[in-house]
């Protein structure tokens, strides 16, 4: 952290938060330029309050929200992104905040910023990461009857049969799949 | 020809059933749109003003109900194969599809978890068109080797 050096307003924004959460632990990083803080789970709520409304910080848009697996780090395999974004400041910072893998769950930020719900639901669609508080939690992308998180890093690349499930089709009218059935071990 | 020859008056022409239906057959090919992905591009560049396939009688309708040829155009997802089918289902006979591009084909380059290698498993596909996407030319070529094959078909004599 100590190696980080922080521009002017990436200050301000760190001390209004320090200011509003005085017991806040973070740690910060940066990639590409753009300054990340990393936080406690049960903290993602409240710093994401504090960032939308401190002067300083004004983050009015949540640019993104996105989610990592981390295959084989135990006690963090996944982690949630948050991209924020303030249109009257023209700053950006990222929220990072790790999952285990036995507590699958995070809070959810759809009361803050109501462009969430939809990026909420790719993530639990996508990473199979509980949204707590969502108040729409349905797959958005894959079907309703699908099985497994197809972006998880365990899950197979050509899928677990699925896509081979034509019953839909007339009996009669049905072919045999032309490339070999994939077993789900091989990925 | 010889025997009937100037029997009749001036505008008959004689022919066999057979010719007759599929003459008008393969003379208005009526496409649903079916467009999936990049290769639906291609196919609206084929039906615009350039190419033109409505001089071929190939004329695009939004509805299935009036249409009697699917051009699938495009990646079709498992997620979509079910829709997919039940347009087909909706299209009264006969009916003709044609699997437009790789991924149509054979699912392309998205050997992945949702997409379908092959449009012919979930309906019968007629004439398969190779490209990713397939320029306006092949999709022509396709409409007309589609054409020869509705020529052979017979319908009185099996």
């Amino acid at each position: 952290m100590a190696d980080i050096t922080l521009k002017q307003n990436e200050q301000a924004i760190v001390d209004g938060l320090k200011e509003r959460l005085p017991d806040l632990a973070y740690a910060l990083e940066r990639s590409c330029g753009q300054l990340a803080l990393v936080v406690d789970r049960k903290d993602v709520v409240a710093v994401c309050a504090a960032l939308k409304e401190l002067p300083a910080a004004k983050f009015d848009y949540l640019a993104d929200l996105c989610g990592v697996d981390y295959l084989g780090r135990r006690d963090a395999r996944y982690q949630v992104v948050y991209n924020l974004y303030s249109i009257p400041l023209n700053h950006r910072l990222r929220i990072k905040t790790n999952v285990s893998e036995d507590d699958c769950t995070v809070e959810s930020v759809n009361g803050l910023w109501k462009t969430a719900n939809w990026h909420e639901r790719e993530l639990y669609d996508m990473f199979g990461i509980e949204v707590v508080g969502h108040p729409d939690l349905r797959r958005i992308l894959m079907p309703d009857n699908w099985e497994g998180h197809p972006l998880r890093k365990d899950y197979p690349l050509k899928g677990k049969g699925q896509r081979e499930d034509f019953s839909f089709v007339p009996e009669n009218e049905r072919r045999p799949a032309r490339k070999p059935v994939i077993k789900s071990e091989e990925w | 020809m010889g025997l009937i020859e100037h029997q009749f008056e001036d505008n008959f022409i004689t022919g066999t059933v057979d010719g007759l239906i599929n003459w008008a057959r393969k003379s208005s090919l009526w496409p649903v749109t079916f467009g999936l992905a990049c290769c639906a591009i291609e196919m609206m560049t084929t039906g615009s003003a350039h190419y033109d396939l409505d001089r071929m009688g190939v004329i695009f309708r939004a509805s299935p109900r009036q249409s009697d040829l699917m051009i699938v155009a495009g990646t079709l997802t498992w997620k979509m194969a079910s829709v997919l089918r039940r347009v087909y289902d909706q299209m009264p006979e006969p009916k003709y599809v044609i699997s437009m591009g790789s991924c149509a084909s054979c699912g392309g380059i998205f050997d992945t978890y949702s997409v379908v290698q092959g449009v012919d498993q979930v309906v019968p596909v007629d004439v398969y068109i190779p490209g990713c996407p397939p320029r306006p030319e092949a999709l022509m070529y396709g409409i007309v080797k589609l054409q020869e094959k509705i020529e052979k078909q017979k319908y009185i004599r099996k």
